[in-house]
């Protein structure tokens, strides 16, 4: 079980089951999973695809450097991060995290406060393209404010 | 001798994302990429931008060692 990588940046597209079927194989002490998966928005055909950016080898050791952060917080046993790069068509997966804990909320709370963080200040470069053309997004203040609710 | 990694909005003003540079140090770097592009240099310097050394964020000034790998970091989307 700990030998499965614990956070994956990939250009190909995954299927969110297959990996939770996966995280919660074998276990014996950890009483609850809490997963969350985030979707590519058509934003009613205004983004036809969306492109996201990283940075090899920076990109994924700050979210293991978060990751790690959010185990130490909540206590988890463990978790598991998986995030595209590269072109998004609509309805694709965009990211899946899994938080492994001794009860629920532990593991709902640690999979909320990831996904806030990876929302708003991981290290991705996020273009949309669409009807009328490209454009670079930035985090939303909504992103922002829930990301402050940890601070 | 540097590689200059460039992403987000930087890559698509400069229309390169990825080129040796001859620098021994930041400022020169930015030297010789001003003398080639001046807005791009602007750019690099402009509000947000955040520049990472061998996959460390560093401010100011910095020495680089020969094959050293510096990237321009616009302000970060989130995923």
């Amino acid at each position: 079980m700990t030998t499965l990588p614990s956070i994956t940046l990939t250009a190909q597209a995954f299927e969110p089951g297959a990996l939770l079927t996966t995280f919660c194989a074998g276990r014996d002490e950890t009483g609850a999973v809490a997963s969350f998966v985030g979707l590519a928005r058509a934003e009613r055909g205004q983004a036809r695809v969306l492109e996201l950016e990283a940075y090899p080898g920076f990109t994924d050791a700050a979210i293991a450097d978060f990751a790690e952060q959010a185990k130490a917080r909540f206590g988890l046993h463990d978790y598991r991060i998986v995030h595209r790069v590269g072109q998004i068509a609509p309805g694709e997966a965009i990211v899946f995290v899994a938080t492994a804990a001794a009860h629920r909320r532990a593991a709902f709370e640690a999979c909320d406060f990831l996904m806030d963080w990876l929302k708003s200040r991981a290290p991705f470069w996020k273009k949309e393209h669409g009807p009328d053309g490209e454009r670079w997004i930035e985090p939303t203040a909504r992103d922002r404010t829930d990301a402050e609710r940890w601070d | 001798m540097a590689r200059v990694l460039l992403f987000g909005r930087l890559a698509d003003q400069a229309g390169w994302r990825d080129r040796v540079v001859e620098a021994v140090s930041l400022a020169s770097l930015r030297d010789v990429l001003a003398a080639a592009d001046p807005s791009l240099a602007e750019a690099l310097s402009g509000p947000g931008v955040q520049v990472a050394v061998d996959k460390a964020i560093v401010r100011g000034e910095a020495p680089l060692a020969a094959g050293s790998e510096v990237a321009f970091l616009p302000p970060m989307s989130g995923g």
